[in-house]
């Protein structure tokens, strides 16, 4: 628990032990990622697909000129697909991976509200054992009653292949597991 | 007066570099006994900017190693001496190091003095000789101490007595030059007396203020140089004539005999003896460029220089956006809006902008002289080293071409004609013997066509032995033993990856060096290369590349419900898909039937798994015929939408690379399309294919005609039809 802690303070630009987070909602659940990766809020809007992708990556928008892939954070999640309609909400995020920051836009049901969470209220995520990916959970962190779960979307796209760079296509193309090794959850 | 002038180093060096490749291409032009005034005029100017420039900012070592530059030249300029075979050698090799003593400059790296000193050395030399006798009072350079140019200006110079004759010209003030202010530099040398000699002033009446009339005679005591009395004239020294002459007899290492001064210069430094050895283990200058430009590559931010008259146009352009665009406002703001003037200002917004993106990109648009400049050399070198006869004829060289695209083609150009050169141009013998002309020849060319840059290399030389290449494919196992190739499928077995070992090149009668770097380097500025070749009359390179990586004209096509783009340039024409002109050969593969030739039918929808829109159905689809790398094919779309230039979004700065798309874009309503890659969505569609299934080996080679077999280079026809589209998918 102490660990999950220490690193989660580390990574928050404050230098506070206060982290806010901005919460939206997939289905019934309320999940939650640092306020300071929140570039803009907007609506959705028709997106271009990209052929021989996973169904979870709609495609890809125009945000003032920059393509960013859109990902469907319910069918990423396997909570089934829902209906885009003028008021599914599109958050886009900063992503910083390895080889640099990606602008990315997520699809959500709705946003939910803006939380203030002390480091020492986020509980570690419990094991599942190997069937459920918890990795790009930083922890869970309950408000007023409620549970947050708290999102470390770095790492939801890093752990991601379909999001690696392909430097040859012929690999990726001869070895087609490799594109989603992380369909484990 | 403190100005930081670190922040002008970046432009001296870059114009020194420039002024070198400019010197250098002057010396080339050089011909030996013949009047060279014009060339020589220009690399003097060179020579002389830099030297400026150096000593401006402190660069001791430089200035005083283009000064000597200089004096041989000047010698020359004023046709005191020849121009002589050998003067050009080390003129060239002098150029050499001082490229390697700028980018050591600018990187702040150390530079091997060695080799400095003993260019240096051989300046020298040719000083020396270049006196016709050691007539006291003409002798103009004395020469430096030898190790001066690594450790700066050397302290302890002996004490001499100077006359130096000052003889502005009537302009001289107008410069912003001040005599008075040099007198008192010179002060800084040592003691001197001054003679002024007013003869030159007209009477009172006739008395220009602004001119200078003035001759003064200076006698200068003091322990200096020739170099340091010179560098305080050098901002004047071409608004006037100066002479400086030591009126003692010079001490110690400089000798005045010609004889003596070869002595010196052969045993003063230590890497200077044995000049001719150390030679020919030498780099020659282009391998040195190209170190030395995959370095600064990598080590300095590029700038660009822009024609005055291409910002003029851009500024003129800018002014008629805005006025356009207040045209606009005013017609919004009235009550009543006038479509007719709000289309006409539209119209006019469009052709603005329109012309606004043609001379932004203009901006980025450098002459591909750029790259061809280092080839001469090149040439020259290698063909010393190698005892071939070469002729290098260079066209086109004001062609276009993007900088970006520039950059990234020289080192191929490089490659392609060191090949032509090293394996391609026979022995001065060999070519007598097969009856061709002595000297051989290289032909380098450049044109656009279409939307792009074509550079071609032709050499007269062998050509490719293609018995020898298939041979060696087959025990590579690249070509199996039974498989029939044309000539042209051999010929492009030199670019597979395979080829590129050195043991694989000796043992073929050349070509094949990192020939698949070249590709691949091509490939990746969107270009093509292809190999024509006859054996034992030479071979031709071909490259085409697009003139702009940003920017490329497209046709927008609809497939089903999504739009993508095809760029223009890989359309070979659109035709209404006939079913009863294919055949569909074995597991659903189809082959059309067009122009004699057969092509693969790529069905798009199924290559990106786009699922069937339930009102197509009806619809006639069309049959856009794309070429790339020399292979043909049909892409099935729906329909033929637009035509328009497309501003190419990578997808790989928030996504990844797609197989099949080489990027997006956004189209005028907002949308981001796609833009196929025509040759990866053909190399998709091969490895739809299994790899070489036996029943159907025999297939293509059974067919007969170039075509053919140029559509079906991968072997067999068959297709497993799910595969493509699910496999990128992954399981669900």
């Amino acid at each position: 628990m102490t660990t999950i802690t220490t690193e989660f303070t580390g990574t928050a630009e404050t230098g506070l032990s206060t982290n806010q987070y901005l919460t939206f909602l997939l289905g019934n659940e309320e999940y939650g990622v640092d306020i300071l990766r929140v570039q803009e809020i907007k609506g959705w809007e028709r997106a271009t697909e990209i052929p021989n992708t996973p169904d979870y990556i709609p495609g890809v928008m125009n945000l003032r000129g920059t393509v960013i892939p859109i990902v469907d954070l319910r069918r990423r999640f396997e909570l089934g697909a829902a209906d885009y309609t003028s008021t599914t909400v599109v958050i886009v995020l900063r992503i910083e991976g390895e080889t640099g920051t990606r602008t990315m836009g997520f699809v959500v049901d709705a946003v939910s509200d803006v939380y203030n969470v002390a480091s020492d209220h986020v509980q570690p995520a419990p094991d599942f054992g190997s069937r459920v990916n918890t990795q790009f959970i930083k922890g869970l962190a309950t408000v007023d009653e409620k549970m947050v779960i708290l999102l470390d979307i770095d790492r939801l796209i890093g752990l991601d292949a379909v999001f690696s760079s392909l430097d040859v296509v012929d690999d990726q193309r001869s070895n087609p597991s490799a594109t989603s090794p992380q369909e484990t959850e | 007066m403190a100005i930081d002038v670190t922040k002008f180093h970046q432009t001296f060096f870059e114009e020194s570099l420039e002024g070198l490749e400019l010197m250098e291409s002057g010396l080339l032009e050089l011909e030996v006994g013949a009047d060279n005034n014009e060339a020589i005029n220009q690399i003097f100017r060179a020579a002389h900017s830099i030297k400026g420039g150096a000593g401006t900012f402190g660069f001791t070592a430089v200035t005083e190693f283009t000064h000597l530059l200089e004096t041989i030249l000047d010698r020359r300029r004023s046709g005191q001496a020849e121009v002589t075979q050998d003067a050009v050698d080390v003129l060239l090799e002098s150029i050499d190091v001082l490229r390697d003593m700028l980018s050591a400059t600018r990187d702040g790296n150390e530079l091997d003095p060695a080799d400095v000193v003993d260019v240096q050395a051989r300046l020298q030399e040719l000083v020396d000789r270049d006196v016709p006798a050691p007539d006291g009072a003409t002798v103009p350079v004395p020469a430096p101490n030898e190790d001066a140019p690594t450790t700066g200006t050397d302290g302890d110079t002996a004490l001499g007595t100077w006359r130096i004759v000052f003889k502005p010209q009537a302009h001289l003030f107008r410069t912003g030059n001040d005599p008075v202010r040099i007198l008192g530099e010179l002060a800084e040398l040592g003691s001197y007396t001054v003679e002024a000699d007013t003869s030159g002033l007209p009477s009172l009446a006739d008395l220009d203020v602004e001119s200078c009339y003035t001759v003064w005679t200076i006698e200068l005591e003091g322990p200096t140089e020739q170099s340091a009395i010179s560098q305080v004239f050098e901002w004047v020294e071409d608004d006037a004539e100066i002479t400086i002459t030591r009126l003692d007899t010079p001490a110690a290492p400089t000798a005045p005999d010609g004889l003596e001064a070869s002595e010196t210069a052969t045993d003063a430094p230590a890497a200077g003896t044995g000049t001719g050895t150390a030679d020919a283990e030498r780099r020659t200058g282009g391998e040195r460029r190209q170190a030395e430009a995959a370095h600064g590559a990598a080590a300095t931010t590029t700038s660009i220089r822009v024609d005055i008259e291409k910002i003029d146009t851009l500024i003129n352009m800018v002014g008629e956006l805005v006025i356009t665009q207040s045209m606009l406002q005013e017609l919004a703001q009235g009550n009543a809006i006038n479509t007719e003037k709000l289309r006409e200002g539209l119209a006019d917004l469009e052709r603005n902008t329109r012309e606004l993106q043609g001379s932004v990109m203009q901006i980025r648009m450098l002459p591909i002289s750029f790259s061809f400049n280092r080839l001469p050399r090149l040439v020259r070198d290698l063909s010393g080293k190698l005892g071939k006869k070469v002729e290098l004829k260079i066209h086109g060289e004001s062609t276009e071409l993007d900088k970006t695209v520039m950059e990234k083609i020289g080192d191929p150009l490089v490659h392609l004609i060191r090949n032509a050169l090293d394996h391609g141009l026979e022995t001065p013998e060999v070519r007598v013997a097969n009856g061709k002309p002595e000297t051989g020849r290289i032909n380098l060319d450049a044109y656009h066509e279409g939307g792009n840059i074509v550079i071609e290399i032709a050499d007269d030389g062998t050509g490719l032995n293609t018995q020898r290449i298939l041979a060696k494919a087959r025990e590579r196992g690249l070509v199996g033993e039974d498989d029939q190739l044309t000539e042209r499928q051999i010929h492009d077995l030199i670019f597979h990856p395979g080829f590129s070992t050195a043991e694989a090149i000796s043992d073929i009668s050349g070509r094949g060096v990192g020939m698949d770097v070249v590709k691949r380097n091509i490939m990746d500025l969107g270009g093509v290369i292809e190999v024509h070749s006859v054996a034992g009359r030479g071979s031709r390179f071909r490259i085409r590349l697009p003139l702009t990586l940003a920017i490329l004209d497209g046709q927008v096509v609809r497939v089903r419900d999504q739009v993508f783009i095809v760029p223009l340039v890989s359309i070979v024409e659109s035709i209404l898909f006939d079913p009863v002109l294919t055949s569909s050969l074995a597991r659903g593969a189809g082959v059309y039937r067009h122009r004699e030739a057969a092509i693969p039918v790529i069905d798009l929808s199924e290559s990106f798994g786009i699922p069937p829109a339930s009102d197509t159905e009806g619809s006639t689809p069309l049959l856009v015929v794309v070429e790339a790398e020399g292979t043909r094919a049909g892409l099935l779309v729906d329909d033929l939408l637009a035509q328009q230039q497309i501003v190419i979004k990578s997808l790989k700065t928030n996504f990844r690379a797609v197989p099949g798309l080489s990027g997006a874009t956004i189209l005028g309503d907002g949308t981001v399309a796609m833009i196929l890659d025509v040759n990866s969505v053909l190399g998709l569609y091969r490895q739809s294919m299994p790899a070489r299934p036996a029943p159907d080996a025999a297939e293509p080679g059974s067919t007969p005609g170039h075509d053919v077999e140029d559509t079906a280079p991968a072997g067999g026809q068959s297709q497993t039809v799910s595969e493509p589209s699910d496999e990128e998918k992954g399981p669900r």
